[in-house]
């Protein structure tokens, strides 16, 4: 019943693997050889349809395929062999998890026969990877070979994306194998829901239209829905004329300028985005997940709001915050499905519908809480930011980030327009991030600015990558907002643990110009604020990676901030406004 | 507060027979911090490998509902069904309790065994061995009288579960291979 025209095509194990790849769309991938994958490889040498890139370690493969799913919306392939080949994949598949990215990631594994027995390179692959994968598989026998990569490409891609690793055995590889194409009856066992019950919907409208301080919140399940979906936020926003803010996962499905756009909330987000979730009446929350970031003190989050929840896991409904409309959706297809319905409805949006509201919320605004004073001529970080932000703007650009105090800032500072330009590790928090994730994403843009935004400290950790730029001339640029601190840490000690800053002060740190110079990339420094212009500049015309050292005022805290524990009213707006609030005990045992 | 009270839970799980799912699904559990008071697992059909797994939790309302949603996320699993949901269900479960005593307690221990409809399977000149079936309740209650008349061993299956009335559909697997 196979209905296939092309009847007993057998091939090596490996040759099939490419066969599947190529069949999936896969253009490129990101990898590193080892004894267990190397009939992959030997496959790849002598097939040119599909380009690898060679990474210098497999965390950063793994974060690479995440920036060029993320910038894509494809997904992203990783190869790595057994072993420590796959224990060092398992930080960016984890990040991949969290933060629902579309990844298929073929680990070599040793031979079926050695199985268990403590082989060289041997590691419980499937065992380690279980909960941090959507799924895995294991490959023992290879009639089962081709049909389970369709089905791994098929379950990392559809409902919520997320990373799936196929351990290979270096047998399978090798043995004789029967191609089989991709069918529908791969995606028959995982069927996510995609469209929304249409009573629901009609109900959330209604919501919206009789609310009095109504508020959408939306997350990056609008952005992992494809780009239709942020349009569709928008055309939503402007019909409804509601107040809206962004999860830091949903940054750029609202255009950063929209006058309806509140910026982000949560911890480090805005006092009008956060007054107006603790405050409003109406929440309609599209593609988020109540992520702890987000809510806060949870018995204190938005007490007196109906809530409504487009989620397109089931899972993500009613796990910490109980909402009073569940639907079960695709982003896209449930805004597609609600516009549809308040134009039926015939809305038509008055002045004074949430006149009331809206002066609220601009009072809320005037308090400009992301305000800073650039005085003197050390670089305020947050102005760095804002400099990088204005003289890219009128370009198309992609930005990723570490994590920490710069990637908080980069979030306030830096507009996004559209969806996927901006890559940040927001679930798992990896530092590391987003040196590799700005390779893939320059793989996938070639002719885009691709802009890490990142930390001295993050910038460490997967440093060894300047030698993949250099190998694959990717004209990445590294903007370093150097404090010489672990900035947030130091914050957090800061505020929280009366100043007693262990082991979070970066010492020994090298000259990150040479440091660029001895991979053969340029290296630039602006050390004083006279410098910083010129620097952006410079780095923008270079047609070469760029690593810009910028010295920044080293004790700079990232405000606004709602202390851990605290709700979301109880927020620290500067340096002045911490006397007063103490961290409770509660919320010092929070992260 | 009914929403932050703990309830029992019985859940039914169709998943595909295959290596690894039910390390997924204690992985689940144990991952995510829930409960597993009892967990049994077979195969109830070679023919297109599917098997149930019978699982007693504990939690608040909105655990189990977590509990649920998360199982119906893993891929091998094809239905879980809220047998506490309606109450209209049965359960079972074995118990093989063995008992060493002598003298008037080893004739006690018989006629216990006899009025809770427990076999006899295996009997020394100083043991028994009763098999016993039922709730999980009636077991217990046998388990803490026998320990009462004597030396105790016990082994239990776990709770086994099914829904009273209409036939799990399995025909959709059926199209699928």
């Amino acid at each position: 019943m196979e209905g296939n025209t092309e009847t007993n095509l057998t091939m090596s194990g490996a040759d099939a693997i490419l066969r599947v790849l190529e069949e999936q769309g896969v253009e490129v991938i990101f990898g590193y050889p080892g004894g267990a994958i190397l009939p992959i490889y030997d496959s790849l040498f002598k097939s040119n349809s599909i380009k690898h890139i060679l990474v210098r370690h497999e965390q950063a493969a793994v974060h690479a395929a995440e920036g060029y799913a993320r910038s894509t919306g494809k997904v992203g392939v990783v190869l790595v062999t057994s072993g420590p080949g796959a224990t060092n994949a398992v930080t960016g598949l984890t990040d991949a998890l969290m933060d629902s990215v579309p990844i298929v990631c073929l680990s070599g594994q040793v031979p079926t026969h050695l199985i268990g027995n403590d082989a060289f390179q041997e590691a419980d692959t499937t065992g380690i990877t279980r909960p941090c994968t959507k799924h895995n598989y294991l490959v023992k026998e290879s009639e089962k070979l081709c049909s389970t990569l369709h089905e791994a490409f098929h379950v990392a891609r559809s409902g919520r994306p997320g990373p799936v690793v196929v351990d290979l055995p270096k047998d399978i590889q090798l043995s004789e194998c029967e191609y089989i194409n991709r069918q529908d009856r791969h995606g028959r066992r995982y069927k996510p829901i995609m469209n929304p019950e249409k009573n629901k919907i009609i109900e959330v409208a209604k919501l919206l239209i009789n609310a009095k301080k109504p508020i959408i919140y939306g997350g990056g399940g609008i952005i992992n829905s494809g780009p239709e979906a942020s349009n569709l936020l928008r055309e939503l926003v402007e019909l409804v004329e509601i107040p809206t803010t962004l999860t830091l996962m949903g940054l750029g499905a609202l255009p950063h300028d929209n006058k309806f756009f509140l910026g982000m909330l949560g911890m480090h987000g805005t006092y009008e985005a956060n007054l107006s979730m603790y405050n409003c009446d109406v929440m309609l929350n599209i593609g988020a997940r109540f992520d702890d970031r987000i809510t806060g003190n949870l018995k204190e989050f938005s007490p007196n709001s109906k809530k409504i929840h487009i989620d397109i896991d089931p899972s993500s409904i009613n796990k910490s915050v109980p909402v009073d409309i569940p639907i079960i959706s695709d982003a896209g297809s449930a805004l597609k499905e609600l516009i549809y319905e308040l134009k039926k409805l015939k809305f038509k949006n008055s002045e004074n519908r949430i006149g009331v509201w809206l002066r609220q919320i601009n009072e809320w605004r005037s308090r400009k809480c992301l305000d800073f004073n650039q005085t003197g001529k050390i670089i305020k970080p947050q102005y760095a930011i804002k400099r990088l932000f204005e003289k890219t703007k009128n370009i198309e650009t992609y930005i990723t980030t570490e994590v920490g105090q710069h990637q908080m800032w980069a979030a306030q500072y830096y507009g996004f327009s559209k969806p996927n330009r901006w890559m940040t590790s927001g679930g798992l928090g990896t530092m590391g991030y987003g040196l590799p994730s700005a390779m893939g994403v320059q793989i996938a843009h070639p002719e885009k600015l691709v802009i890490d935004i990142s930390g001295e400290a993050s910038f460490l950790m997967n440093m060894q990558e300047l030698s993949t730029l250099k190998q694959y001339k990717l004209p990445v640029k590294v903007f370093i907002i150097n404090n010489q601190w672990m900035g947030m840490v130091r914050q957090w000690q800061q505020l929280i643990h009366g100043g007693r800053y262990s082991e979070s002060y970066t010492d020994s740190l090298p000259d990150f110009k040479s440091l660029a110079e001895s991979f053969g990339l340029e290296g630039l420094r602006a050390e004083n604020v006279d410098q910083l212009d010129g620097v952006i500049d410079q780095m923008m015309e270079s047609k070469s990676a760029v690593l810009c050292d910028i010295q920044v005022a080293k004790e700079e805290n990232c405000f606004p901030m709602i202390p851990s524990g605290a709700a979301h009213y109880d927020m620290l707006l500067g340096p002045e406004d911490k006397q007063n609030k103490k961290v409770s005990k509660d919320g010092l045992a929070l992260v | 507060m009914s929403q932050n009270q703990e309830i029992r839970c019985t859940l039914s799980v169709l998943v595909d027979n295959e290596p690894g799912v039910l390390a997924r699904v204690i992985g689940l559990f144990s991952g995510r911090g829930y409960n597993i008071e009892s967990l049994t697992v077979a195969e109830i059909d070679t023919k297109v490998s599917i098997s149930r797994i019978s699982i007693v939790t504990c939690g608040t309302p909105m655990v189990i509902e977590q509990i649920k949603a998360q199982l119906r996320r893993l891929v091998p699993v094809h239905d879980v069904d809220d047998l506490s949901d309606n109450s209209i269900h049965v359960e079972r479960e074995l118990a093989l309790v063995k008992i060493v005593n002598t003298g008037s307690n080893r004739i006690e221990a018989l006629r216990i065994a006899q009025s809770f409809r427990a076999h006899t399977v295996d009997s020394t000149l100083d043991s028994f061995v009763f098999e016993i079936t039922g709730t999980s309740s009636k077991l217990a209650a046998f388990i803490n009288l026998m320990k009462a008349i004597g030396d105790v061993e016990i082994a239990r299956s776990g709770v086994c579960a099914m829904s009273r009335g209409k036939i799990s559909n399995l025909k959709q697997r059926d199209d699928m291979l």
